[in-house]
């Protein structure tokens, strides 16, 4: 099983279906103190629902770009030691405060995943896992910019968006080309397409090299 | 050697730690936790989190109310002020253009006319009428009124409210800039300001369609079309964009449309993500430089039968089908 410690089946109304215990944060359905992780709403949710192999194991220190307001964050939150959530916009910051009101391993942070020096005098080196779900264009320099917070055995997780780089081309070809860019830091483990449940993204984990 | 955002900082001060989260930097990260500890900031990891934390959240709390306060309601403020200054000081240099005709049988109507009677005015001793005195008492050294002072004192006002005018175009290029950088990129600051002013905030212009924002501020033009009098207008603020006014006018309203269609996704990233995204841009000088291209003569060989009577066939661009405003149509906004 490939699920971190603390990510769990867990039976809502009848079916089996992804969880975390924490506070709830946006009106998921709890049972017993599991809360709902939707893989539809959440790339990361989409991911240990596909049975990919994260490199998270629970009560990891965590790195996630693009936290916007902090759905998926939040559920990361429940099992790690740390997560520093960095989110660029303003608009999203009121629900993303929310959820790290209730949970003390949530550190967040309004600033630009492209700007690492911004952040890097608070966020600390070593970590197990970059979790990164940016829209923006570059989203591989993005990977490669935050390497540094990440230990040697760390992880990239990365949900690559390829609406985001250019809306005209194939996603495949974005994809090929995002990869071989990663390439230039990281060694590649695995890659999926989270096709149905988000369309043009290509879930990447990675470790850097 | 970078310094971790608590050097210098007192630990129960989480105020003093939110400005170092945000104001401070660091070239690479570094053991943060262990080192806070070593410095004696935090008893134990478990205390530092904790103070990070609070720290964080207060620092992320701040630096977002910030930036709403700085937020579209005081561009649209701005703008509209700016707007109200220009009009109202070229109304009183025109009064002050009559006035002055009267006793001097010279004529200039502007704003600069103005600060040229002010710089005669003061040359020649004439007490300009400042804004404590009033039209019928005496001046400060106790001499009346004269109509060279009056006329002055009103010529120094339009030089004042011209200046704060600019003063206001100022605040609005900056603040346009924060709330909406994508779409102060691509209309300019003070178009763009004007924009948020017609939908009425950045949210209703973010879900407005393009077609909408290519006519804000031609709604009378566009009610008379709907009534059947008028042809459809082709362009509202979005005239004043140098990219519509620089195209032949019978390529405005493809320049129009093709501009307004970038503001509306310019405002749409601005509303939903806030990042810039200097693409489009680039995308934006590509399609207007084809349009412009169009029929000009120079199109080697294709554009010789591609005057504007060749309406309704449009080449290449595919989102001219559905061609509406029509082009070649004089403009309708009156």
């Amino acid at each position: 099983m490939t699920l971190p410690e603390g990510v769990a089946y867990r039976e809502f109304d009848g079916a089996e279906r992804l969880a975390t215990r924490g506070t709830p944060a946006y009106g998921e359905p709890v049972v017993d103190g599991w809360r709902v992780w939707d893989a539809g709403r959440s790339k990361l949710g989409a991911m240990f629902d596909a049975g990919i192999d994260t490199g998270l194991s629970g009560s990891d220190g965590v790195l996630y770009l693009g936290a916007a307001n902090g759905t998926t964050a939040s559920h990361v939150a429940d099992f790690a030691r740390v997560v520093y959530a960095v989110e660029f916009a303003a608009r999203p910051m009121d629900d993303l405060l929310d959820a790290a009101a209730a949970r003390e391993t949530l550190v967040p942070l309004l600033n630009d995943a492209r700007q690492p020096d911004t952040y890097a005098h608070v966020v600390e080196n070593g970590l197990d896992a970059v979790v990164q779900d940016v829209a923006t264009r570059g989203q591989a320099q993005v990977a490669l910019a935050n390497r540094q917070f990440l230990a040697d055995d760390g992880r990239l997780v990365a949900a690559l968006k390829a609406r985001s780089e250019d809306v005209t081309r194939e996603p495949g070809a974005i994809f090929g080309d995002a990869l071989a860019e990663l390439r230039e830091g990281y060694e590649v483990l695995d890659t999926r397409r989270l096709d149905p449940r988000h369309d043009d993204h290509l879930a990447v984990v990675a470790r850097p090299r | 050697m970078s310094e971790g955002w608590f050097a210098g900082v007192e630990p129960d001060d989480p105020e003093a730690g939110a400005a170092a989260i945000r104001d401070g930097r660091a070239d690479a990260p570094a053991d943060w936790p262990g080192l806070a500890v070593e410095a004696g900031f935090a008893d134990d990891s478990r205390e530092y989190y904790a103070r990070l934390r609070a720290a964080a959240i207060e620092a992320a709390r701040t630096a977002a109310a910030e930036r709403e306060r700085a937020d579209d309601r005081q561009a649209i403020h701005a703008v509209r002020a700016m707007d109200d200054a220009e009009r109202t000081a070229n109304e009183l240099a025109e009064r002050v253009a009559e006035w002055s005709a009267s006793r001097y049988g010279e004529s200039g109507t502007d704003v600069e006319y103005c600060r040229e009677l002010v710089r005669r005015a003061d040359a020649g001793g004439v007490a300009a009428e400042g804004p404590d005195a009033s039209a019928t008492a005496p001046t400060a050294d106790g001499t009346p009124p004269t109509a060279d002072g009056a006329l002055a004192g009103l010529a120094a006002r339009v030089v004042e409210l011209d200046a704060e005018a600019d003063r206001l175009r100022a605040f609005v290029e900056h603040t346009a800039g924060a709330v909406a950088p994508n779409l102060a990129a691509l209309a300019g600051p003070v178009l763009g300001a004007r924009l948020l002013a017609l939908a009425g905030s950045l949210e209703s212009l973010a879900k407005k369609p393009s077609g909408t924002i290519q006519v804000l501020g031609a709604e009378e033009a566009l009610f008379a079309h709907l009534r059947g009098a008028a042809p459809s207008p082709k362009h509202g603020v979005v005239y004043t964009h140098e990219y519509v006014r620089s195209t032949r006018p019978e390529e405005r309203g493809s320049a129009a449309r093709a501009l307004a269609g970038k503001l509306a996704i310019a405002a749409r990233i601005d509303y939903y993500a806030g990042d810039r995204r200097p693409a489009l841009e680039r995308e934006l000088d590509e399609r207007i430089a084809r349009i412009q291209a169009r029929g000009d003569g120079s199109g080697g060989g294709t554009g010789a039968t591609d005057g504007p009577e060749s309406n309704g066939n449009d080449e290449g661009d595919g989102d001219d089908s559905g061609d509406r405003p029509a082009d070649g149509r004089p403009p309708g906004d009156g």
